[in-house]
């Protein structure tokens, strides 16, 4: 369980996040929505203290992390896997040599131990003889693949996606957003997701926050979004001719 | 003024991050290696090129303008070796090598800044500044001292090439020259130069590169100031080092 507790954060003078509150479930993979732009990474990287809140509280279970000390919030982030916008694989080191590194930084187990981890996480995201290559030879969907490998190498309670089918096609998205819901209900992990895609809120989100301008604007179930009567969110969810068609079919 | 204390605070913030004990002792060895091979090695041949040339055009130089009969033709090794040992094979070198290893850790960490591959590395626990920046300053702190003193045997060489090349001294004449009053302390000088040198050019190149952001335009621009900067600091450190140990 992951708590925020009226988060503010500002570059410069510019406020991104502006008094955020919210509460992330176990076993549940949770979205964060919004336009570009509207604060979703920043968020993110607050939460895992990547970004230190210029006011305000996050509570992982009952830990305040936000005022852990420095050592002890690095303890804690190797309980957190987190998978980046662009994979943010270590373009030094092959597929196999990625999802090993956090096991060979923070663990005691032998080679041979490593590599049976390794290997039973890349097969849990479907990579198969692919270890030695290095990233700059995979597609993208296979580089966020080996990104959530890599996040979950340590067996996280905790896990943290920064819009994980950004550039994918839709395909691909998909069975990227199912792998994180899998994944997520398997080990019961706090997952968070950024997204400005509709399909995975449809698709994945077990609980939704809509952001609008660093605020959170609207909270609830995609069950209950499509009937949400807030005009930004409106605009939001309704934004391509798509959408809008499908909602006029619906409301006949 | 003030943005500039700005920047050499958060250089010093970034030094401290830097000079930490390794997350694993095991994995700084195996950086520590790589980096020896990627900074170090890999510039033999380069250092190796220009001192030759170099050793030669000064002998060939010095010969030209030794015209009065009453300076005695050996000179031009005496000259030759010193020119090499006091400021070519440290500053000069140095020099090079800011425009060769500088450029190539600012950009390197750069990318990695702006890919997010830095905050993912802090993100499992990771303490991605000594990861990252502490083994390329030891590895080039202390492996390119070796390439002043091969600068400097090449440069000799290369002078004694263009003599036997030329004939305009005899063989015995330069090599009398190379051996007239040798101050052994210059070589230590210019070792210690050189490490210094080093150590600019591998935390000033890795800070411009650890805090570059945007896109790769600016990555570009940061691995430019990097250079810049470590050229600056490498002439004044010069002066400084000069002043104390001479
Ligand atoms: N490190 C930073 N320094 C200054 N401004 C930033 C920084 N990171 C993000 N911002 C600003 O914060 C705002 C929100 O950015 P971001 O969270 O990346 O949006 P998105 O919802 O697309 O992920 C943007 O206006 C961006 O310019
Ligand atoms: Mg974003």
């Amino acid at each position: 369980m992951i708590k925020a507790k009226n988060i503010y954060k500002s570059f410069n003078e510019k406020t991104v996040l502006d008094d955020i509150s919210a509460s992330f479930e176990p076993g549940k993979t949770n979205l964060i929505i919004g336009a570009s732009g509207s604060g979703k990474t920043v968020l993110l990287k607050t939460l895992v203290g990547l970004h230190d809140a210029d006011a305000g509280e996050i509570w992982y279970n009952d830990v305040l992390f936000s005022r852990l000390p420095f050592k002890e919030k690095k303890v804690m982030r190797q309980n957190i896997g987190m998978l980046f916008q662009g994979g943010a694989l270590f373009d030094f080191a092959t597929v196999e040599e990625n999802v090993m590194f956090p096991l060979t930084m923070f663990t005691n187990k032998s080679y041979e131990e490593k590599r049976e981890r390794v290997n039973f996480c890349l097969k849990r995201v479907d990579i198969i003889g692919a270890e030695k290559h290095y990233p700059s030879e995979l597609s993208g969907g296979m580089q966020k693949r080996v990104g959530i490998a890599r996040a979950i190498a340590l067996n996280p309670s905790y896990l943290f996606c920064d819009e994980p089918n950004s550039g994918l096609d839709p395909n691909t998205a998909i069975l990227i957003d199912n792998l994180i819901r899998e994944i997520t209900q398997e080990y019961n992990i706090t997952t968070i997701v950024n997204t400005h895609d509709m399909n995975s809120v449809m698709e994945i989100g077990d609980k939704v926050i809509y952001i609008y301008q660093g605020k959170k604007w609207w909270e609830g179930s995609s069950a209950d979004i499509l009937q949400a009567n807030s005009l930004e969110l409106n605009n939001f969810i309704f934004a391509s001719n798509m959408t809008k068609m499908l909602k006029k079919l619906s409301a006949k | 003024m003030h943005s500039f204390f700005e920047l050499f605070g958060r250089y010093f913030l970034l030094m401290r991050k830097v000079f930490t004990r390794p997350d694993r002792i095991s994995v700084f060895w195996r950086q520590l290696i790589l980096e020896t091979e990627k900074l170090g090695l890999s510039s033999i041949a380069i250092v190796a090129i220009i001192s030759v040339f170099i050793g030669g055009v000064i002998a060939l130089q010095s010969s030209f303008n030794i015209v009065s009969p009453l300076i005695p033709k050996m000179y031009v090794g005496y000259m030759t070796r010193e020119t090499m040992v006091l400021e070519f094979s440290s500053t000069m070198i140095a020099l090079i090598l800011a425009g060769k290893i500088g450029s190539n850790i600012a950009s390197e960490i750069g990318s990695m800044r702006i890919t997010e591959q830095i905050d993912a590395m802090e993100m499992m626990g990771v303490n991605s500044a000594n990861y990252l920046i502490l083994p390329k300053i030891i590895a080039a702190t202390v492996f390119n001292p070796l390439l002043m003193l091969l600068s400097f045997i090449v440069g000799l060489a290369g002078g004694w090439l263009i003599v036997a090349a030329t004939g305009v001294i005899t063989i015995s004449q330069y090599v009398d020259g190379l051996q007239m009053e040798f101050n052994n302390f210059y070589i230590t000088y210019s070792m210690i130069k050189m490490a210094v040198f080093s150590f600019i050019i591998t935390s000033v190149s890795a800070f411009f590169g650890y805090y570059a952001f945007g896109g790769s335009l600016h990555v570009g621009r940061s691995s430019t100031r990097a250079i810049v900067s470590c050229c600056v600091a490498i002439l004044i450190f010069n002066l400084i080092l000069t002043q104390l140990l001479l």
